[in-house]
């Protein structure tokens, strides 16, 4: 028989104020994330040629002629659906699969458990074990499309360039660098790069790689984070370009 | 220099108990197990609680503080106000003995059901050959006092006693990964990890490395790269096609 | 009244550390029900606070170094009054144990090459100790642990049960042994959470409980070290040896005052630490002793270089045997070079760069930086001599760990004449490991030749229940907390780290006062874990073995290792061939003399004769 304490907790701290601020900067970001994907404009500034990762690749009928880089392969898509729904699968799949956002929504939005040592409210837990959950066991093929995809964004960035260098140009760049050092960071990442191994003595350049991984990995949150923010401005930058609320600061034309 | 404090001491067994308060000589450079000796000389004769090395190493007197899982030993008491009200109570996930004492014996439960370091055949003692780099992943993990405060905190026993049997708890998850790092271990440990270990249990929610008093990454070097290499070996499509083709199990 | 707990086995072992282990290892191994009796939980033993290494000649460092030299390096440390045939079986068959740790499941830090990394202590003259990081002790009890569940998972794919041959009993203390007409027949005792009583019949015990530091004030020693199996061993008719010679750890912490004594390992001044008193000055140089003179640097420069080129330097003197240390700081304290809270400093964040320095001594930086606020790679330690270990303990056969008293053994720190007058660090792991072996093998082989199983009388179990429970019977006493306090007091202040005859004379008196305060003193509440009554219970053996310890420390003239006498400051090679036994006798103790055994001429012959003159007597020499 356990000791019989009827407090939920006995922590005098503020334990619930780091799951409510994760709880509410991910709503915020989702928010912003519905409205611009089915907004299906300003995502092309045609004269720098700035492209907003959210809609990289974009690869439907209804895209602009200027955004699609690899061509239109996909029919107009039906009803209120906008081109970024063909990649949101890979990109939200990463990063809800992610095991640092697994524990940041396991903790702020499903309470389980919302702080160390705080009871959760659910009576039954079964953790990852059965369907929905077990799927987070894909994450890896997540980070291996979401490294396509990244290759892409870098792709655009650099294809950017080709018109000249602008402040947009820093913000598109400082997103793929930043997304880049999140997907790096990726535990998947840490694990195939050489993790897995039994002998790193075996195998110096993977052991090599993987201490490097490892060092990144340690800043997996704030790089989760870090680079979740930067796409959103990044996306709120590319579309005030178009929409030609502000004009784009040119370095060189 | 000293001050009288406020404490709130979980008083009881396992038919009941509660909340008992105190006030009591704090000194300077002390931590929490010396009030507590304190009281017990002093005020509770038989005040109970479980202690041993006095410096952090044998993990002893793992209790909860204000709420958080911590080594008596290990918690200072410059780090609260001196006018604060400090409250210690039991661990809550193990079954109370009597006052700060706890039944840990699920831990040892769990710690025989680990199959044992299977030494590699044909090499004498004396003729291991071992890297430095091969034995530090597994070296992080030895590290550990095993004083069961991931296993306290973890809300996947804590909050849910019945998970008890499927589930081995942090420590001993941890402790699958040490042996599946060890460079001479001959043991396949990965399958048994996710079916007889509770692996899948996990939802990673760190909170197992956040209160282990000797810094061990547990989540990130122990959990979370056994969760890799489960999906390695049972998620990993191409390897499931590829069983369920040729009928490999 | 319930019936007794009743349980037999073919071995029992009580204590889990080490030694214990060790000793359990090998009894289920040859075939014996084995139980463990341990005060504390299974794995928390106070073998967990050995920070150093395990010394072992297995040469990886340097190849010079082989049995031969370690047996010197032992016989040094304890200055020659060793049981020679120990230091011989220690040395002889430490890297044995330490390999076979290793298919345990140890792992060791490495040589570039793979092999067990051996480093630097003092009093050994290569890098001899294998070690991980300082929690190397934590390694070897893990260890042990681990091989105890896995024999018990071989005994469950056997027979469906872990425990059918080898059980631990945790958390139960062992209040005596019971005899069959001078032979053990079991040991009585209670389980510490319920105070229920509970009786282990077996014909074998094999004592392993480690010391008794916790009669001093100062102490790296946990609770557990009440001396439980000096005093079992005594009560139960065996004799002690060498128990005035208690080694004081040269640095344990000075502040803050509730972790006074807690040890600051000496790898710190094997990785190149320094010590320097409140005027800055590497005192050290001012106190090598004639006897050590050529094998240590005089002066700072040569001292520095031998990290680096130890074959053509001498050793820093920070790196003297451990008496000579504490003796040194403590002279400098005295003399008023000491630091703000009466230690001296001890310096390794001006030696060796941050990052190597948590990389090297983890847990030396995170015990200062927990406990003390200071960080080690910045400032200077503060430390001062600790109570750390006692040489002397159960006497006993080195081949077998027999005592005098059919059925008894004993193993590591309890046992005594394997480390002389003083112990060399890294020696104790690597004693548990030979002679925990050797004991369980010891103890197999003598219940084996058993033709009958001794039994426990009705009586002995009854006469040891009313000494367990006297002090809830006895009303208006002192409290045991009271007493304990005391005695730490007067065996810290009259028979510690500095000795004189009228200082010791007095601490015999306040013993016998003690005593009868203590046949006397009463306990509150009732027997569930009652942590007075286990005090109270504890300090019956605490007064025992500190009577051992005064009596002999106020017979023996003279200063060697562990036994420092301000009145007779010198080492006599005569009473090196003496040694001073303990006996229980009436309601104390007696000590008499007994000649020690002549070294074995080939082990003599290990040495220069130039060495032997300082230690050996002209007649001995003769031979």
């Amino acid at each position: 028989m356990r000791a019989q304490i009827a407090h939920r907790t006995l922590r005098t701290d503020r334990w619930w104020l780091p799951p409510l601020a994760t709880f509410t900067g991910l709503l915020l970001i989702s928010v912003y994330a519905a409205v611009r994907t089915f907004m299906g404009d300003y995502y092309w500034v045609d004269e720098h040629r700035y492209l907003t990762p959210m809609y990289s690749p974009c690869l439907s009928q209804e895209c602009l002629p200027g955004a699609a880089h690899f061509g239109r392969p996909l029919p107009a898509l039906p009803g209120v659906l906008t081109p970024p729904v063909v990649i949101l699968p890979f990109l939200l799949g990463f990063r809800v699969t992610c095991y640092y956002y697994r524990k940041a929504y396991y903790r702020a939005a499903w309470l389980s458990p919302p702080a160390c040592a705080v009871a959760e409210p659910h009576a039954r837990y079964t953790g990852e074990t059965r369907f929905p959950l077990i799927a987070q066991n894909l994450h890896r093929y997540f980070f291996y499309a979401a490294s396509i995809l990244l290759l892409i964004n870098t792709y655009d960035a650099f294809y950017a360039l080709t018109a000249g260098f602008g402040l947009g140009n820093v913000v598109l760049l400082v997103n793929v660098a930043l997304l880049g050092a999140y997907t790096l960071s990726c535990h998947s990442c840490r694990h195939i790069a050489g993790g897995r191994l039994k002998h790193f003595s075996r195998h110096p350049v993977r052991y090599w790689m993987w201490t490097r991984i490892s060092k990144l990995n340690a800043r997996h949150m704030q790089l989760a984070w870090a680079s979740l923010i930067f796409v959103c401005v990044t996306d709120l930058y590319v579309a005030l370009v178009s929409a030609g609320v502000i004009g784009d600061l040119r370095f060189i034309d | 220099m000293g001050y009288r404090g406020h404490f709130r001491v979980w008083r009881g067994d396992s038919s009941g108990g509660g909340l008992e308060d105190f006030t009591v000589e704090v000194n300077e450079g002390e931590v929490v197990l010396d009030v507590i000796h304190r009281l017990q000389a002093t005020q509770a004769a038989d005040l109970a609680v479980r202690w041993n090395c006095k410096a952090g190493k044998c993990g002893s007197c793992s209790a909860e503080v204000n709420g958080r899982p911590r080594l008596l030993c290990m918690t200072r008491m410059s780090v609260f106000a001196e006018d604060e009200t400090v409250t210690v109570t039991p661990m809550r996930t193990f079954p109370v003995i009597r006052d700060l004492v706890t039944d840990v014996s699920y831990n040892y439960t769990k710690a025989r059901e680990i199959p044992a370091f299977q030494p590699p055949e044909g090499v004498p003692p004396g003729e291991y050959r071992m890297s430095q780099v091969d034995v530090e992943r597994s070296q992080e993990f030895r590290k550990c006092i095993e004083c069961f405060l991931c296993q306290n905190t973890c809300h996947v026993i804590r909050d849910h006693e019945e998970n008890k049997e499927a589930f081995a708890g942090p420590r001993f998850l941890m402790r699958v990964a040490e042996l599946e790092m060890h460079p001479l271990d001959e043991g396949d440990r990965v399958g048994a990890a996710q079916s007889a270990h509770g692996l899948g249990l996990c939802n990673i929610t760190k909170c197992c490395t956040e209160v282990c008093p000797e810094h061990i990454k547990i989540t990130d070097n122990a959990l979370i790269p056994m969760k890799e290499r489960v999906a390695d070996r049972r998620y990993d499509p191409i390897v499931w096609l590829g069983n369920k083709l040729f009928r490999r199990s | 009244m319930p019936e007794l707990e009743r349980h037999s086995f073919d071995v029992l072992v009580i204590g889990a550390g080490g030694a214990g282990l060790r000793a359990a290892i090998e009894a289920r191994e040859h075939g014996m029900r084995t139980a463990v009796l341990c005060k504390s939980l299974f794995g928390k033993a106070h073998t967990v606070m050995a920070e150093g290494g395990i010394a072992a000649a297995m040469g990886n460092a340097n190849p010079k170094d082989n049995w031969q030299v370690h047996f010197r390096d032992t016989m040094r440390g304890g200055k020659f009054l060793n049981d020679w045939r120990m230091a011989e079986l220690h040395a002889k068959e430490a890297p044995q144990r330490v390999w076979e740790l290793e298919t345990y499941g140890a792992l060791f830090d490495r040589t570039e090459d793979g092999r067990i990394s051996q480093r630097n202590f003092g009093g050994h003259e290569y890098p001899r100790l294998a070690h991980v990081g300082d929690r190397t002790g934590l390694e070897l009890i893990r260890s042990l642990q681990q091989k105890v569940v896995s024999l018990q998972q071989e005994d469950h794919a056997r027979s469906g049960d872990y425990e059918s041959r080898l059980r631990v009993f945790q958390e139960f203390t062992v209040t005596d042994l019971v005899l069959d007409g001078g032979a053990v027949a079991g040991a009585f005792g209670y389980w510490r959470e319920t105070g229920r009583f509970a009786l282990f019949e077996a014909p074998a015990v094999v004592l392993a409980t480690g010391g008794i530091g916790k009669s001093f004030k100062v102490t790296s020693n946990s609770w557990e070290y009440t001396g439980d199996g000096h005093a079992l061993a005594l009560r139960a008719g065996a004799s002690l040896v060498n128990m005035e010679f208690v080694q004081f750890h040269p640095t344990g912490m000075v502040w803050p005052p509730s972790v006074k004594g807690i040890l600051v390992t000496e790898s710190v001044r094997g990785d190149g630490g320094v010590l320097r008193n409140s005027e800055g000055k590497r005192f050290m140089f001012d106190y090598i002793p004639e006897v050590f003179k050529d094998k240590y640097a005089d002066n700072e420069a040569e001292a520095d270089r031998w990290y680096t080129d130890p074959d053509n330097n001498r050793r820093p003197p920070e790196l003297l045997p451990r008496d000579e240390v504490a003796r040194a700081i403590n002279s400098e304290v005295k003399a008023g070079r000491g630091s703000e809270h009466g230690g001296v400093f001890l310096d390794v964040s001006s030696r060796l760069p941050a990052e190597e320095i948590r990389r090297r001594l983890p847990s030396m930086h995170h015990q200062f930086k927990e406990l003390a606020d200071v960080d080690i790679t910045a400032q200077p330690m503060e430390v001062g001599p600790t109570c750390h270990y006692v040489m002397g303990g159960v006497r006993v056969d080195p081949d077998t760990g027999a005592s005098s008293v059919p059925g008894l053994f004993a193993a590591g720190e309890v046992s005594g004449g394997m480390h002389g007058s003083n112990r060399l660090g890294g020696n104790s792991l690597s004693d548990l490991l030979v002679f925990g072996r050797r004991a369980g093998a010891g103890a197999a082989d003598y219940v084996a030749g058993l033709a009958t199983r001794p039994a426990c009388s009705a009586e002995a179990v009854a006469r040891a229940e009313r000494v367990a429970l006297a002090p809830f019977e006895r009303e208006g006493g002192e409290n045991p907390y009271t007493l304990h306090m005391e005695l730490q007091q007067v065996m810290n202040d009259l028979v510690g780290i500095i000795r004189k005859a009228d200082e010791m004379d007095q601490a015999v008196k306040r013993l016998e006062d003690l005593k009868r305060r203590a046949a006397a003193l009463t306990v509150e509440g009732h027997r569930q874990f009652n942590p007075g009554w286990h005090l109270a219970l504890d300090l019956r053996n605490m007064l025992l073995v500190s009577e051992c310890v005064a009596r002999a420390a106020l017979l023996r003239t003279e200063s060697r290792g562990g036994h420092t006498r301000d009145d007779y400051p010198r080492m006599e090679a005569e009473w090196r061939r003496k040694l001073l036994v303990c006996r229980a006798a009436g309601d104390g103790v007696e000590v008499v003399e007994e000649p020690q055994r002549p070294i074995r001429p080939d082990l003599l012959e290990l040495f220069e004769f130039g060495e032997l003159q300082k230690y050996l007597t002209a007649d001995e020499l003769e031979g």
